[in-house]
């Protein structure tokens, strides 16, 4: 359902990704790994058609991705929550924009709310919530439009351990129920073995596909401590050090 | 009620000081705070204390109503387009610096020694405080939250409505509050001649007649003015920019 192209890009004379190009099927999430500034953010931002590419091209069910749309949504790394709209309002943003009515939006969003267990804070704003329930929010605002595609960019970086890891299992929760194919950017190579059916890893300079591996095991948050995982965990890190 | 207490305190604290600086200089410079106090509350109980307040009231918010009302827009369109700014930026920057109090006889003799000289003086001084806070508050927005709502599809009027108008809000709010004071100030100046009504006006004729406890009347009535219109602008402000005044719980 989704192709990314060859695709480049390049800021002035700096080439930051070069040649990028990965599939992603129904159902299926990726998650893409790589050191710290190697484009990583870039490469969602051309996937959501925030960003156009400098060559190459992302097709979504067969059509390319030219701009912004609502039908993929993204998560954005400090969550992208206005603050001055109300958790409710900000969840309802995606819907209000492509016109849905407010009783409606609202529903929907009270009900996308409630299914992630924070509609006791739908009237709060978001300034005044801890970086976990922000994140619920976020993830909030994302499903509530049915996205054919979702896009979450280091979506817990920001969270200490125990909160990232209850945040990863609300993820794989909601992502269970609806299946939404989905690409996640992370530095954390134990949140990708556990959110990523395929596992991306970008490297060099400017920043290329150096290996894409296989994660049958995905899904588990458990499966870091497993032989399998750890087996996992460890070529990941091979291959990123011996291109860095 | 803690805003009450404080103006209390201020006000016992003001008076202590004044009544000191009256004792020392002398009655008849500088009256008795509870003579004057005294005269402004009884002035307070009289038709024609109020039709000058009434008249000042009157200048300043409309000159406040119309300094926002073009310089928020202003500075919201030179705050998020490039070119505009590019082209409007050096004029305001240039003639930011000039008093333009010195320009009041000019529009006395364009606009009239009516209120619409007046209104219009207090407007430019105050607009463009508006306006430069206004326009340095837009660039200031953090590109995240364009980029929040263009991902979900957003269009530009999206843009405007959800991000810029909301975020620049409370700029356009501070600067508005911030320069009450100064609207008060330019209105004292614009009341101080070539009128016969005023808060301004009685100051100026009372001074002139050397009646010393009426001219503590006029300063009285405008401070009042000038605390009004700051509170009213901080309530205007915490009631549209609600989520700038909430903390964390935890």
């Amino acid at each position: 359902m989704l192709r990314a192209e060859a695709l480049e890009k390049r800021f002035g004379a700096e080439a930051v990704l070069n040649n990028v190009s990965f599939s992603l099927g129904e159902e299926e999430t990726i998650a893409v790994v790589g050191p710290s500034g190697c484009g990583k953010t870039t490469l969602l931002y051309m996937l959501c058609g925030l960003s156009a590419p400098s060559a190459g091209q992302v097709l979504l069910d067969g059509k390319p991705v030219n701009g912004p749309r609502s039908d993929i949504s993204i998560i954005l790394q400090d969550y992208g929550l206005l603050p001055w709209k109300t958790v409710l309002d900000n969840v309802a943003l995606g819907l209000k924009v492509q016109g849905v009515g407010r009783r409606k939006r609202l529903q929907r969003a009270e009900a996308v709310l409630d299914e992630l267990g924070i509609a006791a804070k739908a009237g709060d704003y978001p300034g005044t919530l801890s970086g976990g329930q922000q994140q619920r929010v976020a993830i909030a605002r994302a499903f509530v439009t049915r996205p054919r595609l979702m896009l979450l960019d280091e979506p817990f970086s920001s969270l200490d351990a125990m909160t990232r890891e209850k945040m990863q299992g609300i993820m794989l929760n909601v992502w269970s129920r609806r299946r939404v194919p989905s690409v996640l950017v992370t530095h954390s190579l134990e949140e990708a073995v556990t959110l990523g059916r395929k596992i991306l890893v970008l490297g060099g300079s400017p920043a290329t596909p150096v290996a894409c591996f296989d994660n049958p095991g995905f899904g588990d948050p458990d499966l870091k401590t497993t032989d399998a995982g750890f087996a996992m965990l460890r070529d990941i890190r091979k291959t990123l050090e011996e291109r860095w | 009620m803690v805003a009450l207490l404080r103006y209390a305190a201020v006000i016992l604290v003001i008076g202590v000081l004044w009544k000191i600086a009256s004792v020392a200089l002398g009655n008849m410079i500088l009256p008795d705070p509870l003579d004057a106090m005294g005269a402004f509350l009884s002035a307070m109980g009289t038709a024609g204390f109020w039709k000058h307040f009434a008249a000042s009231a009157w200048r300043v918010v409309a000159a406040m109503a119309l300094a926002w009302g073009i310089a928020f827009p202003l500075g919201l369109l030179m705050g998020s387009v490039r070119r505009l700014d590019a082209m409007l930026a050096p004029f305001v920057f240039l003639t930011y610096p000039i008093p333009k109090i010195v320009l009041l006889p000019v529009f006395l003799l364009i606009l009239g020694l009516g209120d619409s000289s007046k209104i219009a003086m207090i407007s430019l001084i105050l607009g463009y405080q508006i306006l430069v806070t206004t326009r340095d508050g837009v660039r200031a927005i953090h590109p995240k939250y364009f980029d929040s709502v263009r991902s979900l599809g957003g269009s530009r009027w999206n843009l405007v409505t959800e991000v810029l108008v909301p975020a620049a809000l409370p700029h356009g709010f501070t600067s508005l509050r911030l320069g009450t004071g100064v609207a008060v100030a330019v209105l004292f100046f614009v009341e101080s001649f070539a009128t016969t009504s005023g808060l301004g006006y009685i100051i100026m004729d009372a001074w002139g007649a050397m009646d010393y406890i009426r001219m503590f009347t006029g300063i009285l009535g405008m401070s009042l003015l000038g605390a009004v219109l700051y509170e009213a602008a901080n309530l205007l402000e915490k009631r549209l920019c609600r989520w700038m005044f909430l903390r964390k719980k935890s």
